[in-house]
């Protein structure tokens, strides 16, 4: 059987994006055809503007260059555009009069400049900005001529006249409408980049409307007539007013178009065996300009062309940032307003700071940014994930760097910091570091920079540093991580779908749940299966088959391994108390089995350290104390001060509490550790305020406070609810942890849970209703109720395998055995 | 030279498990993947000394428990973009049990295994060779 054939009409950036796609997803399963109308491979198409400036050339911005198409054994003729498409015979027919057959055809055409109807338009000097050849064009004559004009004060408009200001010629912009960049800034936000960009050299002639373009002798043009009569010295006419899908190939062959042709949510035209991609597309209605979307619409087309379909295009939110080099700009959404819209905005004219966020419906909407756009990737994810920001209305203009008052994310701006200072404090990954992958790498996605520099991919408080520094140096190129995140890289399905379908199809055993949902790798990977082991387990507690293969070691050995590949033991006390008994069974341990450090933890325990893997059954056997789950993602500690039994301030018996909560919860495995914290009194010694369930004891009964976080990004908890009664207390506590041991995603700390799906949703199952609340911790009880210790079952004999060395038994010996 | 020793029946690995060795000093890790393959590195991870036997096994790679890396168990090979090796051994499956040449291979001077066998011929009979690595 023939490979099926895909030729791809269009080798801009849309179509090459979808090649890389689709490479990754199905390397062999096309024979492939490139036709592209430009002389030049697949370039970034978005880095024309730098070029023109001056700040990179042509060579530095080409993305995929003929070695890599020839690697790939992709066919691509160049210069060559494609002129016939016979949907009949599936074949397309190049200028040049070469001939490709396909299976599946995918257009990638792009979209062509708006040339204005105007007399003098053919003459020579007149230009649009589209393609390198455009910016070639404008270099040379930059270099010749002293005046230019560009029609259109639009993003590449500007663009295109900050660049020829650059090369030193006099510029002006002319443009129709009464602010620049109306389509993306607000008039306030414009001001400023027109003072701005005055600054620089460049005049602005606003509601001015261009009626012809004169020539001279030569037939090359020499001013640019305006309609209320003024002529303006050009030898170079640039016309940036606006782009047009460029739908010509697809119309020729009566495919349906509408302003782009329409495509549906897997990228297919109205004829399925062909595809589309890009600025050329029109898609539910919206032809994007931008290059955003288009990354996205190439993931799902490759996706679809790949066979695997479980991709869709929901539409984007587009965002822009101009590229021009000392100005910061930003805008996304509706930022406009109007009826039914809030405006927060912040405005420092002489400073020149002008920001402004529309809020909708308690959601972000739209935002303008000008002078400081160092919060823009922030701004954007709100946005796009539609994230309530009620409550962080107060600090919200300020940006993320203001929220909280621990940890990196946003704190230094990444623009302002050197090259030497650090990113990520996990991985000591520098600044400059990351913009150097980026750049000699080409990395578009935060996922790229984490495997190529490891930047943000071990506690990912420094994700919006990275995401920032992604965007300043990729420009447009940046694609924001997807919305809805795939698990891990083995499947599409995100967390919330793979957990949905584990319920809804009773899935009980990992193996099942990959097979189910056609998992791309055999078996997963040490990101997915520690976490559909997880999702069965919480989802059919006592149905569910445990996989300890597919536990991370900790939770296999029962132990924390340590850098030197030792265990560290930490038996429970219950609510941090010990006795004179225990501690001698401790002391003993220790001197028996030689282990190096003892060491009093934060959560009021001790902490065995250096202890070999062998040892671990027999150390756990003397020791006999409970495990201490130190190891696992599930119940911790309960730290508790000594409270009314001895304290003069105390007001009620925390420590009392703190044992009963530690007994109703222990062995309770959840998406992440959790921590809880008892106070006997509001002076709060116990330090609850920080704790995943954090109780504090008032006169006249007890608070509870979740989704506190003392770690890698100091979150205070939130105020939950007020009970009288320790009963209430172990209630609220577990049905809060049972809604969070079911809805919440593998490695997902509470306080990202609560972010996540609103404290009010927890309060409304939990607080308000009652009956919800006593199945949620019946629903726990079940759950936990006959889980084992995993000490007891080891010293017992349970696998064994794990502790035991194998014995090696030479040639010679084992013959005789 | 190869030196070959018996260390243990397949099932005594868990599948998508692994079980440590003790060859003079030096941990090896045997590993079995989903499908009954049995693969050899030295216990130590190329990044910083972690031990790959405690790591999840996933297709034909094994996760480092420490930092995550993922390592090839046919050539002891780290996944682009990082780079290091371990140390790779030989191991033959012959009538269940696993059979571990305990010289190790560097990765990039790897004999091919038909060769291999002709070598060891004190060895006892292969009357069924799964073999692995």
């Amino acid at each position: 059987m023939h490979k099926q054939r895909l030729v791809v009409v269009g080798n801009g950036m849309a179509g090459g994006r979808t090649l890389e796609e689709l490479l990754k997803y199905a390397p062999d399963l096309y024979d492939i055809t490139v036709f592209g109308a430009e002389p030049l491979p697949n370039y970034n198409r978005i880095l024309l503007s730098p070029v023109l400036c001056g700040e990179q050339t042509l060579p530095e911005i080409i993305l995929n260059d003929l070695l890599w198409y020839e690697r790939h054994g992709i066919r691509l003729h160049l210069s060559s555009k494609v002129v016939k498409l016979d949907r009949t015979a599936r074949r397309v027919v190049s200028a040049d009069g070469t001939v490709a057959d396909y299976d599946r055809l995918l257009l990638a055409t792009g979209s062509q400049p708006v040339i204005l109807p105007l007399p003098g338009k053919e003459l020579e000097g007149v230009i649009t900005y589209r393609d390198a050849q455009d910016t070639h064009r404008m270099i040379e004559a930059a270099a010749r001529f002293p005046d230019a004009v560009v029609i259109g004060g639009g993003l590449l408009g500007l663009e295109a006249a900050n660049g020829l200001k650059a090369r030193g010629m006099k510029v002006t912009v002319v443009h129709l409408m009464p602010w620049l960049m109306e389509r993306q800034l607000d008039p306030a936000a414009a001001q400023l980049l027109r003072q701005s960009l005055e600054a620089r050299g460049i005049r602005f002639l606003l509601e001015a409307k261009t009626q012809a373009i004169l020539g001279d002798s030569q037939g090359r043009a020499c001013a640019v007539q305006l309609a209320d009569g003024q002529q303006l010295p050009a030898q170079l006419v640039v016309m940036a007013v606006g782009i047009r899908p460029n739908t010509e190939l697809a119309e020729s062959a009566r495919l349906h178009c509408n302003r782009g042709i329409v495509v549906n949510d897997t990228m297919q035209t109205f004829d399925p065996r062909i595809y589309a991609v890009g600025e050329c597309v029109s898609h539910r209605g919206v032809a994007y300009g931008l290059v955003a979307p288009l990354f996205e619409m190439a993931k799902v087309a490759a996706n679809h062309l790949a066979q695997y379909g479980i991709g869709r295009y929901g539409g984007s939110v587009p965002s822009t940032r101009l590229k021009v080099t000392g100005i910061d700009l930003f805008s996304a959404g509706d930022f406009q307003g109007g009826a039914g819209a809030e405006e927060i905005v912040l405005s420092d004219p002489a400073a020149g700071v002008y920001k402004k966020l529309v809020i909708r419906d308690g959601k972000l909407v739209g935002s303008v940014m000008y002078g400081d756009a160092a919060d823009g990737a922030w701004y954007f994810k709100l946005l796009r994930d539609g994230t309530n920001v009620a409550q962080l209305r107060p600090q919200l203009m300020f940006g993320d760097r203001n929220l909280g008052n621990g940890g990196y994310q946003g704190r230094e701006r990444a623009a302002g910091m050197t090259d030497a200072m650090e990113v990520c404090g996990c991985n000591g990954v520098c600044k400059g570091v990351i913009v150097k992958a980026i750049k000699e790498k080409g990395l578009f996605t935060l996922e790229e920079v984490r495997r190529h520099t490891k930047a943000s991919s071990s506690c990912g408080s420094c994700t919006g540093l990275v995401e920032q520094l992604l965007a300043i140096t990729a420009g447009g190129d940046y694609s924001p991580a997807p919305k809805a995140k795939p698990l891990c890289a083995c499947t599409e399905h995100t967390h919330e779908e793979v957990r949905r379908t584990i319920r809804e199809q009773h899935l009980l055993s990992a193996d099942e749940a990959m097979k189910m949902m056609a998992w791309r790798t055999p078996n997963g990977c040490a990101r997915c299966r520690p976490a559909l082991n997880y999702y069965v387990l919480s989802t059919w507690p006592r149905e569910a088959q445990d996989d300890p293969q597919s536990r991370f070691i900790n939770e296999r050995a029962h132990a924390n391994i340590q850098k030197n590949g030792t265990y560290s033991v930490v038996p429970r006390m219950w609510g941090g108390s010990t006795s004179a008994a225990e501690l001698r069974r401790i002391a003993d341990v220790v001197d028996k089995y030689q282990i190096p450090t003892v060491k009093i933890t934060g959560g009021q325990r001790i902490d065995l350290l250096g202890v070999r893997k062998e040892d671990l059954p027999a150390v756990w056997r003397d020791l006999d104390m409970p495990s201490g789950h130190a190891y696992a993602k599930a119940l911790r500690t309960v730290k508790t001060c000594v409270g009314s039994e001895w304290c003069r301030f105390g007001v009620q018996d925390s420590t009392r509490l703190g044992i009963e909560l530690e007994h109703a919860l222990w062995r309770m495995y959840a998406p992440h550790k959790v921590k809880l914290a008892v106070s006997g009194c509001p002076r709060n010694c116990a330090e609850a305020g920080i704790k995943d369930v954090g109780v504090i004891a008032v006169d006249s009964g007890w608070e509870i406070y979740v989704a506190g976080n003392g770690g890698t990004k100091t979150e205070v908890a939130q105020f939950f609810a007020k009970v009288e009664s320790r009963e209430e207390v172990l209630e609220y506590a577990g049905a809060f942890l049972q809604l969070y041991r079911e809805e919440g995603h593998y490695l997902e700390r509470t306080v990202h849970f609560v972010a996540r799906v609103g404290l009010d949703y927890c309060k409304a199952r939990v607080v308000a209703d009652r009956a919800r609340r006593k199945a949620l911790y019946e629903r726990l009880q079940f759950a936990i109720s006959e889980e084992p210790d995993p000490w007891k079952e080891r010293v017992a004999g349970v696998a064994r395998h794990e502790f035991e060395s194998l014995r090696v038994i030479p040639e010679g010996e084992a013959a005789r055995q | 030279m190869t030196q070959w020793s018996r260390i243990c029946a397949v099932s005594d690995i868990p599948p998508l498990g692994a079980r440590v060795a003790e060859v003079a000093g030096i941990a090896i890790a045997v590993f079995r993947t989903a499908d009954d393959r049995v693969f050899a590195l030295r216990d130590r991870c190329p990044h910083k000394g972690g031990p790959l036997s405690q790591g999840i096994v996933h297709g034909e790679q094994v996760t480092c428990p420490l930092h995550g890396w993922v390592i090839g168990l046919g050539d002891g090979a780290a996944e682009a973009p990082d780079a290091g090796c371990t140390a790779r051994y030989e191991v033959q499956v012959v009538d269940g049990e696993v059979w571990l040449d305990v010289t190790p291979r560097p990765a990039a001077d790897v004999p091919s295994r038909s060769a291999d066998l002709t070598k060891s011929g004190e060895r006892p009979q292969p009357r069924s060779v799964v073999s692995g690595g």
